[in-house]
């Protein structure tokens, strides 16, 4: 089955997050297809590379982005020279980003920041990532309150 | 913009303040009215109070996005449905929620409120009719 994954919060402050990775793990080991995993709300924050945990509890991020590594959650497009490139499929929602300080090299110069912080392998995206998502998978599955 | 016409039913169950989903929610349905889909909106638990009229923000300093509401039908939206226990629990009734028309550009079909008051059976069957539950 080919599913869609949808995150409404933040690390470590909600369980949404932890859940979402074991089911999005557990569906590539049976061999289901993550056409993407789309970051909302809170669930924006999931997405920087600046996060630091203590060394004996589990790094969300990295391992979403090791899992993403693994599994290959990720899909063919276009440059804008006509080459195809490989693009990651952890995808988080630019609105929400913008709110909440997660930016990327686009977005800072758009908006004139002094830093970036999204994690290499995830990207900033519009919310019509979301809604393609839904149309293109056979479920979407949601994690949040 | 696709070819694929999926159900989709978009399921607010928060109170348009307090929390950012209400609003998030709603930047959804605005965005996916470009992908062409059947669109319907459920409005359940502390969700009934986003349509409620006479909103004021002013004294918790956040943007009164209800109007927005009011534009739905411009949005691809054709069916908004409350969920009837939510509302009465709620001490509220249909003259507490905003209008919302509805008019096809083509056809000049109108329809005045689209906003439609439903029991817990019809909730479960426009669950169980939907491809895709956006659920906020």
């Amino acid at each position: 089955m080919k599913f869609a994954i949808q995150v409404n919060e933040g690390p470590y402050q909600h369980q949404a997050s932890d859940s979402a990775y074991m089911f999005t793990k557990a569906a590539l080991e049976k061999g289901h297809e993550i056409f993407r995993v789309f970051f909302y709300h809170d669930g924006v924050n999931n997405g920087t590379r600046l996060t630091t945990p203590p060394q004996d509890d589990r790094n969300i991020v990295n391992r979403w982005a090791e899992l993403a590594e693994k599994f290959k959650i990720e899909s063919m497009t276009k440059d804008e020279g006509g080459n195809e490139v490989v693009q990651t499929e952890l995808v988080v929602c630019v609105a929400a980003a913008q709110r909440r300080g997660i930016v990327d090299e686009g977005e800072a110069k758009r908006n004139s920041k002094d830093a970036t912080n999204i994690h290499p392998r995830f990207r900033i995206s519009g919310l019509g990532q979301l809604i393609e998502g839904a149309i293109q998978s056979d479920r979407l599955v949601v994690f949040g309150d | 913009m696709s070819e694929i016409i999926k159900k989709f039913l978009y399921l607010n169950r928060k109170a348009p303040y307090g929390t950012i989903y209400a609003w998030e929610s709603l930047e959804v349905v605005l965005i996916g009215a470009a992908f062409d889909q059947e669109v319907r909106l459920l409005f359940v638990d502390d969700g009934v109070y986003q349509l409620t009229t006479g909103q004021d923000t002013t004294g918790i300093g956040m943007k009164n996005f209800s109007p927005t509401y009011r534009t739905l039908g411009d949005y691809e939206v054709k069916s908004i449905y409350v969920d009837r226990d939510s509302l009465e629990s709620r001490g509220l009734t249909k003259d507490d929620l905003v209008q919302i028309a509805w008019e096809d550009w083509e056809t000049e079909e109108e329809i005045e409120n689209i906003v439609e008051v439903v029991d817990a059976a019809r909730v479960s069957e426009l669950m169980e009719e939907s491809d895709v539950i956006f659920s906020f």
